[in-house]
């Protein structure tokens, strides 16, 4: 059978045109938002995170009990207790202080996900990485190769879960960026919380677009990625570090 | 004679097919008394849902055989593709199929999920990490917990 090379030519003109930027910010359909639910996620998106450390209260931490309170973790602090956002003091030899929240920091090379061996840890299409549960069997490898320390294994059973946030003994977790939220088409907890405060440390948006306010922020000023020095490229990006 | 030879085995085939015919239809109508419930193998006899007018998603014949076929294609979507439709979730299926005593779907024999389980000796692991209440019955106990808390300070 042979080809009509004009008409594929004609089909793949198209394909291009279909997401093509009308004007700067505006595009013939929002890729990030309004995603129907039979829809899956796709790569358009890459869903990060921007602190300010200059705005973030060393005595504030409304982000941790707000993703205590939305996730259903008991909020205890202990060696063994599940924590996915931990507010941390940073000390230079100054004795200049930086208080800031650290947590799962959404790697692109995420190497949690490299040293799994059932495939349980991976990352979504939208750059959001996560545990499935119903694959973890409970080595903890990933723990051990996480360098921001962000995961946590789940020694006891537990009770009264939340419906959106199924958690149980035996699995490692992390922060999941609050992903039934997300795909609700809400921000993460922790956000929300901070916002509340006032002191509006966290913002929240998609890397892959250009136009959003967190590309915008981070191409105007100066951030880094912690331990950037292991090129993971993460997606929770600190300013005034 | 040859004729009369084929005559017998022709009869003789008729009422081999005869009996063959009464013996299926025997066991047809076996098999259809057995669905009929009142069969002297005990069925356990789950709560249908808290809505009684609302239908499942799906036949029941087809969801006593496939439901966990559905909630493993689902859950998968859900986790790797974050598509959450309500149809096939485990969360929608809790909603209506909570006792209305208690919410939930297990913690006794009369309970949804753990009725069927337990009578057909299937191990039931869903519900060590997913809660077992329907998601309004979630609200009000942890309503209950903060109220408890807030007077316990």
């Amino acid at each position: 059978m042979s080809v009509d090379r004009g008409r594929r030519q004609i089909l793949a003109w198209g394909a291009a045109m279909a997401g093509v930027t009308i004007a700067p910010g505006i595009t013939l359909f929002d890729l990030a938002h309004g995603r129907p639910p039979a829809e899956g996620v796709s790569n358009n998106v890459r869903w990060g995170m921007l602190v300010d450390v200059n705005a973030c209260a060393s005595d504030c931490d409304a982000c941790v009990v707000a993703c205590d309170k939305e996730n259903g973790l008991s909020g205890a602090k202990t060696a063994t207790s599940a924590q996915w956002i931990r507010k941390i003091e940073l000390t230079a030899p100054s004795g200049q202080t930086r208080s800031l929240p650290m947590m799962c920091q959404h790697c692109a090379d995420p190497p949690c996900v490299d040293v799994c061996p059932t495939g349980a840890s991976f990352k979504r299409a939208d750059g959001i990485v996560l545990v499935d549960r119903h694959t973890c069997i409970g080595c903890r490898y990933c723990m051990m190769a996480c360098p921001y320390k962000a995961r946590s294994f789940v020694h006891e059973p537990l009770t009264d879960q939340k419906t959106d946030v199924p958690r149980g003994k035996g699995c490692v977790e992390s922060c999941t960026l609050c992903v039934h939220r997300i795909d609700r088409d809400q921000i993460p907890a922790c956000v929300e919380a901070c916002a509340a405060t006032g002191h509006k440390a966290l913002l929240f948006g998609n890397l892959n677009d250009p136009s959003s306010e967190i590309s915008r922020r981070i191409a105007a000023v100066a951030t880094v990625q912690v331990r950037a020095d292991l090129r993971l490229d993460t997606g929770v990006r600190y300013q005034g570090l | 004679m040859l004729r009369f030879g084929t005559a017998r085995l022709g009869g003789r085939l008729r009422m081999t097919r005869t009996v063959a015919l009464l013996a299926l239809a025997g066991v047809a109508l076996l098999a259809f008394a057995g669905d009929g419930g009142d069969s002297r193998v005990p069925v356990p006899k789950s709560p249908i849902a808290s809505d009684a007018g609302a239908r499942c998603v799906e036949d029941t014949a087809f969801m006593r055989r496939n439901h966990m076929e559905l909630l493993k294609h689902h859950r998968d979507r859900t986790v790797h593709e974050g598509i959450r439709t309500t149809q096939h979730s485990l969360a929608n299926c809790i909603a209506c199929h909570a006792s209305k005593e208690t919410g939930r779907v297990t913690g006794s024999k009369e309970a949804f999920c753990e009725g069927c389980h337990a009578y057909a000796a299937v191990k039931l692991d869903c519900f060590e990490c997913h809660t077992d209440k329907a998601k309004a019955a979630v609200t009000a106990s942890a309503a209950a917990t903060a109220a408890s808390d807030g007077a316990g300070q």
